[in-house]
């Protein structure tokens, strides 16, 4: 695969605070690419600034090898975080809009069929629920299309059915060769759609690889979880790594049969025991802290 | 410029305004109330007060001393007969040539004739004229229809644009290819075309009950109103330039459209304000769009005659459209 879109050094300011801090990577054509990061870590000015909305203080940006003109948004879609649609227009009305924007586009009918939107079609905009709206939204990103998707956090505030549909729609797009940028706050959906992250904190980069290449790097451990009241007084004088939470506790070890024999042989019932893999989540709160973000 | 994106941006934005039922029905019901209220108001009898008007030297004395009448100077002769005409002036005196005239039709032109017969003031010579009194609400016509243009062209542009700057339409418009050249067109374009419908809806509705005068030319007119809402939109760009909240554009809105409403000439005429007050209220597109309608409309004149008026507005849009594409920010 090659690089379809480079960035080198990006520094954004804005009103006296530097959003962006000499950020660089490339998207390779044809991947799903995830920026993560907390509340306030540049991920969407950096975005914004890859989507041609904002101009960056200093640094490059290249697509396809060249500058970023005027016909990029002509290959470039976009899924904007919080989009607002003109009121009173239907769904099918809105696309038609955006479909005479371009020069090229995809039918309509196939975007219908591929986005599921047979059914609020002629409804209002105003009137869609949280699901539907952002089908139309990815559809209106899809409708000319595009060679690199951008979506802003599309499942924000779906429900678990709508998260996963939105899910196999990107994978739709992945699958028809397009290069996806995907933030997200969401660990589980990076994990599921991105073949490369990039966590950002305070404008810098963290971390940046494969999610399964990250969370080798970062941890060997597995996670051992007990119900509280099943954590006896005798292994709490274990010399084990611990957390513990209101109703479980978390034993982290790199031995999980060693930890199991000294748990038996301090009494502890491991009936309700469960083992889990590290995840992304693990790996985010380890690298940007567990302290609340504004 | 592409034709094919900036229609594409005009009939939604004309579905937008079309399918919403309160606006749209406020727009036409709004002036139409107001007309009719004003001419339930003032179906009665005005004050009895007899207007005279006088082409030449006012001796003063004589009939020229009646109490109760007002004599007012008049500079030229052929606009002083139309009044009479229009009743806008009871009587007509030419003390150079001694001439009177009086409308057949008017009962006040009557009784002054009386008076001027009976207060031997010398020998005057009849001279009869005819046509109908130019009442109150017709002259409020050209007003009302001029303020309903001037809020829907403020509104519906810089209010609605601000409106999707905040909440992101105009990001999104701005991932595409459509430029803002384009946007902006199909945003007057749409606005420009309703307001005229609008304003002919009005127009002809409020004609139904009231049948107001209408000496001049339709087309000239309509080309008044277009050309007066086209400056009117023009101005409602400049605000809509930049500003992210609905409301400072509302407050900003609110300053030009209040004055304008009450020192444009909508409900008064300026003709006995105070002359600074004249002057200040040519700053206004509203004030040329409302005499140049009722000049069309009241005294007949032609597009020759409204021409200045026309032209003032034409180089009032070219400002305001050079500053508003010039301040234009997507964001």
């Amino acid at each position: 695969m090659s690089a379809l879109i480079e960035v080198d050094n990006l520094v954004m300011d804005y009103q006296g605070v530097r959003a962006v801090d000499g950020v660089s990577f490339a998207i390779e054509r044809g991947s799903c690419f995830g920026l993560l990061g907390p509340n306030g870590a540049g991920k969407t000015t950096t975005v914004e600034i890859l989507e041609g909305i904002k101009q960056p203080t200093s640094g490059t940006l290249s697509y396809k090898g060249a500058p970023l003109d005027a016909s990029f948004h002509h290959e470039a879609g976009i899924m904007f975080q919080s989009t607002a649609l003109q009121e009173f227009i239907t769904a099918r009305e809105t696309l038609l809009m955006f479909q005479r924007f371009y020069s090229r586009s995809m039918s309509i009918d196939e975007l219908i069929s591929a986005c599921s939107l047979e059914t609020f079609l002629d409804r209002d905009t105003r009137k869609l629920s949280g699901g539907q709206r952002q089908r139309l939204l990815l559809a209106i990103a899809l409708i000319n299309d595009p060679e690199v998707v951008f979506l802003d956090e599309p499942t924000t505030g779906l429900d678990p059915q709508a998260r996963r549909n939105i899910w196999e729609l990107v994978r739709t797009i992945k699958a028809r060769g397009k290069t996806v940028l995907l933030t997200t706050h969401y660990m589980e959906e990076a994990y599921e759609l991105c073949d490369e992250i990039l966590i950002m904190d305070r404008g810098r980069i963290i971390a940046e690889g494969s999610p399964d290449a990250l969370l080798a790097e970062h941890f060997s451990d597995v996670v051992l979880q007990l119900p509280r009241e099943d954590f006896t007084e005798a292994a709490q004088s274990l010399a084990l790594t611990v957390y513990r939470g209101n109703e479980t506790v978390d034993i982290l070890t790199c031995t999980v049969t060693d930890t199991v024999k000294q748990l038996l042989a301090a009494g502890v019932s491991l009936d309700r025991l469960r083992v889990r893999s590290r995840t992304l989540d693990d790996l985010f709160l380890e690298l940007t802290g567990k302290e609340l973000r504004p | 410029m592409s034709l094919k994106r900036l229609l594409a941006v005009f009939l939604a934005r004309n579905k937008e305004f079309l399918r919403d039922r309160a606006a749209m029905g406020w727009n036409l019901v709004f002036p139409v109330l107001i007309v009719a209220g004003f001419a339930f108001a003032f179906t009665g009898e005005p004050t009895p007060l007899y207007k005279v008007g006088v082409f030449g030297s006012n001796p003063g004395n004589g009939f020229f001393a009646t109490d109760h009448v007002q004599f007012i100077a008049m500079d030229e002769l052929a606009p002083a007969i139309t009044k009479v005409e229009r009743h806008q002036v009871d009587l007509l005196l030419d003390t150079a040539s001694r001439r009177y005239w009086v409308n057949e039709s008017s009962p006040r032109g009557y009784v002054l004739e009386k008076i001027l017969l009976g207060s031997a003031q010398g020998e005057y010579t009849k001279q009869v004229v005819s046509g109908r009194q130019i009442r109150y609400v017709d002259w409020l016509i050209p007003g009302v229809i001029g303020m309903n243009i001037m809020f829907s062209a403020l509104y519906g542009v810089g209010y609605v644009i601000v409106r999707y700057r905040k909440n992101g339409v105009l990001k999104r418009l701005k991932a595409t290819p459509l430029s803002a050249i384009e946007f902006l067109t199909a945003q007057v374009f749409s606005r420009l075309w309703l307001i005229i419908a609008v304003a002919m809806v009005v127009f002809f509705g409020t004609n139904l009950f009231v049948d107001f005068a209408m000496y001049g030319s339709y087309l000239t007119l309509f080309l008044v109103f277009a050309v007066g809402a086209f400056c009117m939109i023009s101005m409602g760009l400049v605000i809509a330039a930049r500003l992210a909240s609905e409301e400072l554009a509302e407050g900003l809105l609110n300053l030009i459209s209040w004055p304008m409403m009450f020192l444009s000439g909508v409900w008064f005429s300026l003709e006995g304000a105070n002359p600074l007050m004249q002057q200040f209220a040519k700053i206004f597109p509203l004030t040329h769009m409302i005499a140049a309608a009722r000049a069309v409309m009241f005294d007949g004149a032609t597009l020759a005659g409204v021409m200045p008026q026309l032209l003032l507005l034409a180089a009032m849009s070219a400002v305001f459209l050079a500053v508003g594409a010039m301040l234009f920010r997507w964001q």
